[in-house]
């Protein structure tokens, strides 16, 4: 049995645990420079990067804004200033190449709370739960941006655990924790992924950002597939693999079209056929 | 359920109700959420009396929808005032606010925290730190300010960035004592920047006088009231009609001027003949 998971124990009898870990390992590291960048700060004093993710001043030069958070804003009224324009042209150029939910699996701080939820939930084998509709979350962020312009306020920032909790990691956490504990708890007994793949509307925005982005993970060598099932029981989004996965015979291709594949590269890591890696959305 | 599973026409009867009803639930939860949501928004935009803004922060309604919460401005803050709300907070969670009493606003001429927003929500049309209107100071006790108790405090008054413009001392007799004179410290809301410098230095256990809104602070003149003097400054002359000098009953030898009192030795108005000096007018002769 591996300590990681019940999935990916062949890979891990195979492979060994640093390469069955390889993406979650550098996914890890790339969640703990980001957060440590913004805290050298405040922390030490070393002020590489200034702000949170809605917005951040890089070296007091480079502005990086958080595309969703400037929707709503615009939503409610509000005409940006130029740094913040600015931040958000990269930001949207970015997450349109390399894929919107790379946010998710890669930056966003509340990732490790759901990943550690949902490793605890396989460890204590908690099965089922309620059902929520995966589209739930395409309803939650209309409703926010209909909220925005209806209040004239950013309204779901008043309680985005997201925007919450990397704030109180940086400016001071009160009583933030609690949110992030009612996260935690969600997606710990109320339904697997509950939060990241059912609710939240910041995954939604970022997935129609990068509904055409080019860089996806492919099933390439799927005809080596012994249906172990290790994949979809590792993704926070199982969904998106079985197209890709199995659709030869419907003429789908190997590519995961689906804009909610985070890019994580846990299928990748856990795979013990290798059936899966990075590629281009255009590759066959 | 029994009959909807029949091997009946209706077998996909179920796959339809079982869509309708997750359809439903979705919206319902939706629509709960965002009004529960949009009941809060709208409270959040009641910034409490004493939550102040940064300097150049737009109207309250329009902040919460231009503030993205960066925090920049509270980075960029060099004496370290402003704080995000966290929800504990009775302020709209991450937006900057200070509380005036535990530390003012230090008005730095070049304003970093605006010059930091880079949404505009603190405004950056403000560029002179004295224009800047984060509230207005309210001498908001009369009962324990020292200065109103016939005391020399004078403290918010001396510590005013905007002294004797801001907050002047106005003079009057201190009927107590009979022989001293009272200084009281007067806010001028066309000049008071809002700091808050005075209510942190107000020596009180409780300050007398405080930051507030300036709605809450300002009173309104009704839009039809005019006021005599200016109307009359405007028109030239009195509206109401024309001006009767005021006829004062005097003792003999003296002449009254506005300002200075009794002048003795001077002949001024007629005295009536026959009239007993420092008797008014109105008590002799046959009008009683």
């Amino acid at each position: 049995m591996s300590a990681a998971s019940g999935a990916g124990g062949d890979t891990l009898a195979e492979k060994g645990w640093l390469a069955s870990h390889k993406w979650l390992i550098l996914r890890r590291i790339s969640q703990i420079i980001i957060l440590a960048l913004f805290l050298a700060g405040p922390l030490a004093g070393l002020w590489i990067v200034k702000g949170n993710l809605a917005y951040s001043l890089t070296l007091n030069t480079l502005p990086l804004s958080d595309p969703y958070v400037l929707l709503q804003s615009l939503l409610a009224g509000h005409i940006p200033e130029k740094m913040a324009l600015i931040g958000v042209a990269i930001m949207l150029a970015f997450y349109f190449l390399v894929g919107g939910r790379v946010y998710c699996s890669w930056v966003c701080p509340v990732n490790p709370v759901t990943d550690a939820a949902a490793w605890l939930r396989s460890r204590l084998g908690i099965k089922g739960g309620a059902h929520i509709s995966r589209k739930l979350r395409y309803w939650v962020l209309a409703m926010t941006l209909v909220l925005a312009a209806g209040t004239g306020t950013i309204a779901w920032e008043l309680i985005n655990p997201v925007s919450m909790l990397h704030r109180g990691l940086i400016f001071g956490i009160g009583m933030t924790w609690t949110i992030v504990l009612a996260v935690f708890l969600l997606d710990l007994f109320v339904s697997a992924n509950a939060w990241c793949g059912h609710v939240c509307p910041v995954g939604a925005f970022y997935s129609l950002l990068g509904k055409w982005s080019p860089l996806r993970v492919s099933a390439a060598q799927r005809e080596a597939c012994n249906d172990c099932m290790d994949c979809y029981a590792v993704c926070p989004e199982p969904q998106v693999i079985k197209p890709a996965l199995k659709g030869a015979k419907q003429g789908i291709g190997p590519v995961i079209l689906s804009p909610n594949c985070t890019n994580c590269g846990r299928c990748i890591d856990v795979c013990s056929k290798d059936v899966f890696h990075f590629g281009l959305r255009s590759a066959k | 359920m029994n009959d909807t599973n029949s091997k009946t026409p209706g077998a996909r009867q179920p796959a339809r109700r079982q869509f309708l009803i997750d359809m439903a639930k979705t919206v319902c939860t939706v629509g709960l959420m965002g009004t529960g949501l949009g009941l809060y928004a709208k409270q959040a935009k009641a910034l409490p009396p004493l939550a102040i803004r940064p300097p150049g922060a737009l109207p309250e309604a329009d902040f919460q929808g231009a503030c993205i919460r960066c925090g920049l401005c509270v980075r960029d803050c060099p004496y370290n005032i402003l704080e995000l709300a966290k929800p504990e907070h009775n302020v709209a969670t991450g937006t900057p606010y200070f509380v005036a009493r535990n530390l003012p606003c230090e008005m730095c001429e070049d304003i970093p925290c605006i010059k930091a927003c880079p949404t505009g929500a603190l405004d950056h049309g403000l560029t002179d730190i004295n224009k800047s209107k984060m509230g207005l100071a309210v001498l908001i006790d009369h009962e324990t300010c020292l200065n109103f108790l016939g005391l020399r405090c004078d403290v918010c008054y001396r510590v005013c960035p905007v002294i004797d413009k801001a907050i002047t001392l106005e003079t009057i007799h201190n009927v107590r004592t009979g022989k001293h004179t009272m200084f009281l410290p007067t806010v001028h809301s066309d000049h008071c920047t809002g700091c808050g410098k005075c209510e942190k230095s107000c020596v009180l256990e409780e300050a007398a006088i405080k930051i507030l809104p300036a709605k809450l602070a300002k009173g309104k003149l009704g839009e039809h009231y005019r006021l005599g003097w200016d109307e009359k400054t405007k028109a030239g002359k009195s509206l109401v009609a024309p001006e009767i000098e005021h006829e004062y009953t005097l003792p003999e030898g003296y002449k009254y001027e506005q300002g200075r009192g009794l002048i003795p030795g001077s002949s001024g108005e007629s005295v009536a003949p026959g009239t007993q000096p420092g008797f008014p007018k109105a008590l002799q002769g046959d009008k009683l």
